[in-house]
């Protein structure tokens, strides 16, 4: 109905901890692009809505010394024009662009993706690949959690009462080193992953995998990490009987359901299939010379 | 590209003048029904079944009656009881349910209060009481023995012997020629096969939405967005059981129909609660109360049968079909039986075909209704022959195509058609021989439309500049306007852009059927012209008067009344010299054509579609896609080539995704755009529409509907592209990812 609802739109962090600690009913958004759609579709709507849009820190893209920090509401949309991200983490800049159709992108963000906690989501698989922080605000302060920390279920977060993320951190990835992201959708865009999956490759100087990280999206309530294909990965190149390794690792490590997206089979399939190829473009990635900053 | 058989030369028809519509509706102040506002409106809002199948115990309204902002609300008891013999039964308990509910979304009360919110928090407020029935999802479990009956009134029509029992086939149909098991021997390869497709929805951008304002006169303006105003009129007018001169329907704009606009669902209810309340009174559906509530096209189960000689000559075909229409009798199963053969000479067939009732929403026409279905079987099926005899699929098509002279299912030889030259239309285009890349395959399929006539009438005014107003009473849904305007700059000699072409309402033009069977251009533009060629005779009158002479010796050449006796030269008079003087010469310058159009020219189509297959993830991209169809002659060829081009959209959407997805308890899960997924731009290429133009006998201008022919192909063309890519042949709609990695990878190259 969105129409008794109350706004707010603090500009510091502490003003929004302030208000959020005074209105127990009160829920932060950043686009909104969830939130709305899910109010229309029949959710209780909040007492207030606190846009963290307007804090300067929330949609703020930095470097300090080796580290990006990007702000949890920044949009997708100058994610994807930011050259150093998209030079440092090609895969999650282009997960960061496939949310939505042009209109979203210029709202949806990282954090919003991450804290709306949808199993499907985007970005979260490659967040965790880059081992990405996310620094939380509340009423007692800021903490650092890995953000493969925050997801704990469908709609569910780690995160308590009156929290909300603030900023991630991302290290500048080590030589050699390049991400990827693959989705499955029935269209070609303005769909919702049926699976996803993200891969962080490094390669050492002979061309031989020296680290490796594999996540899947929509295959289980949470991102999943897939260790076997990292172990499959390391010491070898990334082909071959590697890569062969890695699909079925992946297909084993998913978990999924069948419901209106897709078959628990087929997802278990194409999780392994999208993990391979994901690892494949990494790799390829980071074996050109100039794709790193 | 246009293929054009010899024509007469036009002046104004076959041109492509930007429609008189357009700036308007590219602009946003184009004025589509949930835009009106009328002062002191109130809101309405449809309270919904939650059950697939339920009695409805009771309602209480008392606590939503008493809330802030409520003005009145409505139950089935406010309308006059129907029985089952009434031909509107469906219909009314469908718009209102009576004592059961057939399925999730089925309205049961309605409430208007001041503000949306007010009219929902009362909806959420009015208690119903349901004894919940078990229900019948699905074809199989309609049928199955033990099958909870939907309707005790439902005694199959068609049973052979005569029904005994109530049951959920509402009716069966039977054709035949020939004699189908000497045709069966007489084939050298015969072939079976099955399929099943799921219910679809029409999937048009705007929902259904109206304004009613009753006075205490007892009459009542309706504004609303439908492909047919009168029909708008006269179906409110059953369900409130008033006369229809009580009722005047203006038409909105219209964002999309495709054959779900054809009936309706609000109108009644909100004249119903304004009368009751007072006050106008707005209602505009929810996407979720679209899908959940209004007419998909029915599911079907399929099996058809087909014999051919060697040679490829097809000589028997044996089809039984049975399509669901929801919850009341569908009309699928008939036109399923009237199409499944119609394109091909088969001496011998046999079609019977079923209509069942299930507890979904009650389906209603989408584009060719039925027609899709049945030619996906047959140009499936076809392919297949044509691989199994070594022929190729385009000369086994031509060498069984019906032309003119043919006999039809119903045996009324086929008047001139275009089918051949539609084949050969693709045949020639350089889609037709370009190569492939990896994971790439090729399909061609046909199909069909019978086409439509019906009632129109149109009304030409002149005006006092020698401009022209043009009034009809159909819809616009697919550019009709813009034609109108062309036959009659053609007709009178003036400019398209200097007549104005309107969609009168129910009381400002003639009676006029629904813009359905692709009939508008065809029948109201033969109505427009017979008005126009009224008109001309009244303008040559007008003329010999301003000359001094008489009618005979008056021609009417490019739009001027030239004399042509011997009495000297006389300059002729163009349209704006005798509306100048019309004051003088007898008056205002109108002119009416009504009629009963009859001829409608079928349309066939011939399409080629390249998709390319992930092997791995199952999933399809269409990368090319050419489309020829028979035109008879292009009014307008660009809303000719937008008509093909969106029948296309919608097929490739029905054969890769779209689909009603149900729970265990019957209630829809995929209730919006979301993950009921028409395709979006990105999910075609441009594609290239080839209109060929063979003019239809029957009209002035040669017209044949073109709405219509153009979704049945690509279901078919996108299965056989399928098949070339992968070697699977998929036999269940739709073709998701899902299925055709099934197909590729378990089930041995078919869907199971």
């Amino acid at each position: 109905m969105l129409s008794a609802m109350k706004y707010a739109s603090p500009t510091t962090v502490a003003e929004a901890v302030d208000l959020l600690g005074a209105e127990p009913d009160a829920r932060v958004y950043a686009g909104a692009t969830d939130l709305i759609p899910q109010i229309r579709a029949g959710r209780p709507e909040p007492a207030v809505m606190v846009d963290l849009k307007r804090i300067e820190r929330l949609c703020a893209i930095a470097r300090r010394g080796s580290t990006y920090t990007v702000g949890a509401a920044t949009p997708t949309a100058d994610i994807c024009a930011h050259d150093g991200l998209a030079a440092a983490f090609p895969g999650l800049v282009e997960a960061s662009g496939l949310i939505g159709s042009d209109q979203i992108q210029s709202r949806s963000s990282w954090g919003g993706n991450l804290a709306n906690a949808s199993p499907a989501a985007d970005t979260p698989p490659s967040l965790i690949v880059n081992e990405a922080r996310a620094v939380i605000a509340g009423p007692a302060g800021e903490r650092t959690v890995a953000a493969s920390a925050v997801a704990t279920g469908p709609g569910a977060t780690s995160l308590s009462g009156g929290e909300f993320i603030v900023e991630f951190e991302l290290d500048e990835p080590p030589a050699r080193t390049a991400d990827a992201y693959l989705r499955l959708i029935p269209r070609t865009e303005m769909d919702i992953a049926v699976v996803g999956a993200a891969a962080r490759i490094t390669l050492d100087a002979a061309g031989t995998v020296a680290a490796a990280a594999v996540a899947l999206g929509a295959v289980a309530p949470t991102v999943v990490r897939v260790p076997d294909a990292e172990v499959a990965l390391i010491g070898r190149r990334p082909s071959g009987d590697a890569l062969v390794a890695v699909e079925a690792a992946a297909a084993a490590a998913a978990n999924p359901i069948d419901d209106k997206r897709g078959t628990a089979a087929y997802r278990r399939q194409v999780a392994g299939v999208l993990a391979r190829r994901a690892v494949a473009i990494a790799a390829e990635r980071a074996s050109q010379p100039g794709e790193q900053s | 590209m246009t293929v054009t058989e010899s024509k007469p030369r036009y002046k104004y028809v076959g041109t492509r003048p930007v429609r008189h519509d357009g700036l308007e509706k590219v602009t946003g102040r184009a004025r589509f029904a949930a835009d009106l506002n009328l002062s002191g409106q109130l809101h309405g809002i449809v309270v919904r079944s939650p059950h697939a199948h339920a009695r409805i115990v009771s309602i209480d309204t008392s606590k939503a009656e008493a809330m802030d902002g409520v003005k009145a609300v409505i139950t089935g008891d406010d309308f006059p009881a129907v029985d089952p013999s009434n031909r509107n039964y469906d219909m009314c308990v469908n718009i209102m349910a009576r004592h059961k509910v057939f399925y999730e979304g089925h309205a049961v009360a309605a409430v208007a209060a001041s503000t949306r919110d007010q009219a929902r928090a009362a909806a959420a407020a009015i208690e119903v009481a349901y004894e919940v029935l078990p229900a019948a999802m699905t074809i199989d479990e309609a049928l199955a023995p033990g099958a909870p009956v939907l309707h005790d009134h439902m005694m199959t029509k068609g049973a052979d012997p005569p029904a005994t029992e109530p049951s959920n086939v509402s009716d069966i149909t039977r054709f035949a020629a020939g004699d189908l098991d000497a045709g069966f021997a007489e084939a050298d390869l015969v072939i079976e096969r099955e399929y099943t497709t799921k219910p679809v929805h029409q999937g048009y951008i705007e929902p259904h939405a109206c304004v009613a304002d009753t006075g205490q006169d007892g009459h009542t303006t309706i504004w609303c967005s439908s492909q047919g105003h009168f029909n708008v009129r006269s179906s409110s007018a059953a369900m409130l059981g008033w006369e229809n001169t009580r009722i005047r329907v203006i038409p909105a704009e219209i964002g999309g129909g495709f054959g779900g606009k054809t009936t309706i669902y609000l109108e009644p209810l909100a004249v119903a609660l304004s009368a009751k309340a007072g006050r106008p009174v707005k209602m505009v559906m929810t996407r979720d109360e679209v899908f959940r509530a209004t007419g998909p096209a029915p599911g079907t189960k399929l099996k058809v049968k087909l014999g051919a000689r060697r040679d490829g000559t097809l000589v028997a075909g044996d089809a039984y079909l049975i399509y669901s229409g929801g919850a009341y009798a569908g009309s699928g199963g008939l036109l399923g039986a009237m199409t499944v053969f119609e394109s091909y000479n088969i001496a011998n067939f046999g079609v019977e075909s079923l209509n069942v009732v299930v507890n979904t929403a009650r389906s209603a026409a989408y584009r060719a209704p039925a027609a899709p279905l049945t030619a996906f079987a047959i140009e499936t099926m076809l392919d297949e022959i044509a691989t199994e005899l070594g022929i190729d699929a385009l000369d086994l098509r031509l060498a069984n195509a019906v032309a003119e002279g043919d006999p039809s299912t119903m045996g009324f030889p086929f008047a001139r058609i275009g089918f051949t030259e539609c084949l050969e239309a693709v045949r020639d285009h350089p889609h037709y021989s370009a190569p492939l890349g990896p994971n790439q395959g090729r399909g061609l399929a046909a199909g069909y439309w019978f086409n439509i006539g019906e009632s129109s009438s149109a009304t030409v005014n002149l005006n006092e500049d020698g401009t022209a107003t043009v009034v009809t009473g159909s819809p616009d849904i697919g550019g009709s306007r813009a034609s109108m305007a062309l036959m009659a700059a053609e007709e009178l000699g003036i400019d398209p852009l200097d007549i104005r072409p309107v969609v009168g309402d129910t009381e400002a033009v003639g009676f006029t059927d629904v813009t359905e069977g692709s009939r508008a251009t065809f029948a109201t533009g033969m109505a427009v012209v017979e008005a126009c060629r009224t008109m001309v005779a009244e303008l040559r009158g007008r003329a010999a008067k301003m000359m001094g002479t008489d009618i005979d010796d008056i021609d009417w050449v490019d739009g001027q009344a030239v004399y042509t006796g011997s009495d000297g030269d006389k300059a002729p008079l163009s349209v704006a010299a005798i509306c100048a003087k019309a004051k003088r010469t007898g008056g205002p310058l109108t002119a009416t054509g009504s009629l009963e159009a009859h001829g409608a020219g079928p349309g066939f189509a011939v399409h080629l579609c390249d998709v390319e297959v992930d092997p791995e993830t199952g999933v399809v991209r269409v990368v090319r896609y050419t489309a020829s169809q028979d035109a008879g002659t292009a009014i307008h060829p660009s809303y000719v080539e937008g008509q093909i081009q969106g029948g296309v959209a919608q097929g490739v959407g029905w054969a890769l995704n779209e689909e009603y997805i149900y729970d265990s308890d019957g209630v829809m899960e995929n209730p919006g755009f979301l993950d009921y997924r028409v395709p979006v731009a990105s999910d075609l290429p441009m594609i290239d529409a080839v209109i060929v133009e063979v003019p239809n006998p029957a009209h002035p201008y040669g017209v044949r509907g073109v709405g219509e022919t153009g979704i049945v192909p690509p279901i078919p063309a996108v299965a056989n592209a399928i098949n070339d890519a992968t070697g699977c042949r998929l036999r269940n709609l739709p073709m998701s990812p899902v299925r055709v990695l099934e197909a590729i990878t378990a089930n041995g190259g078919s869907d199971g």
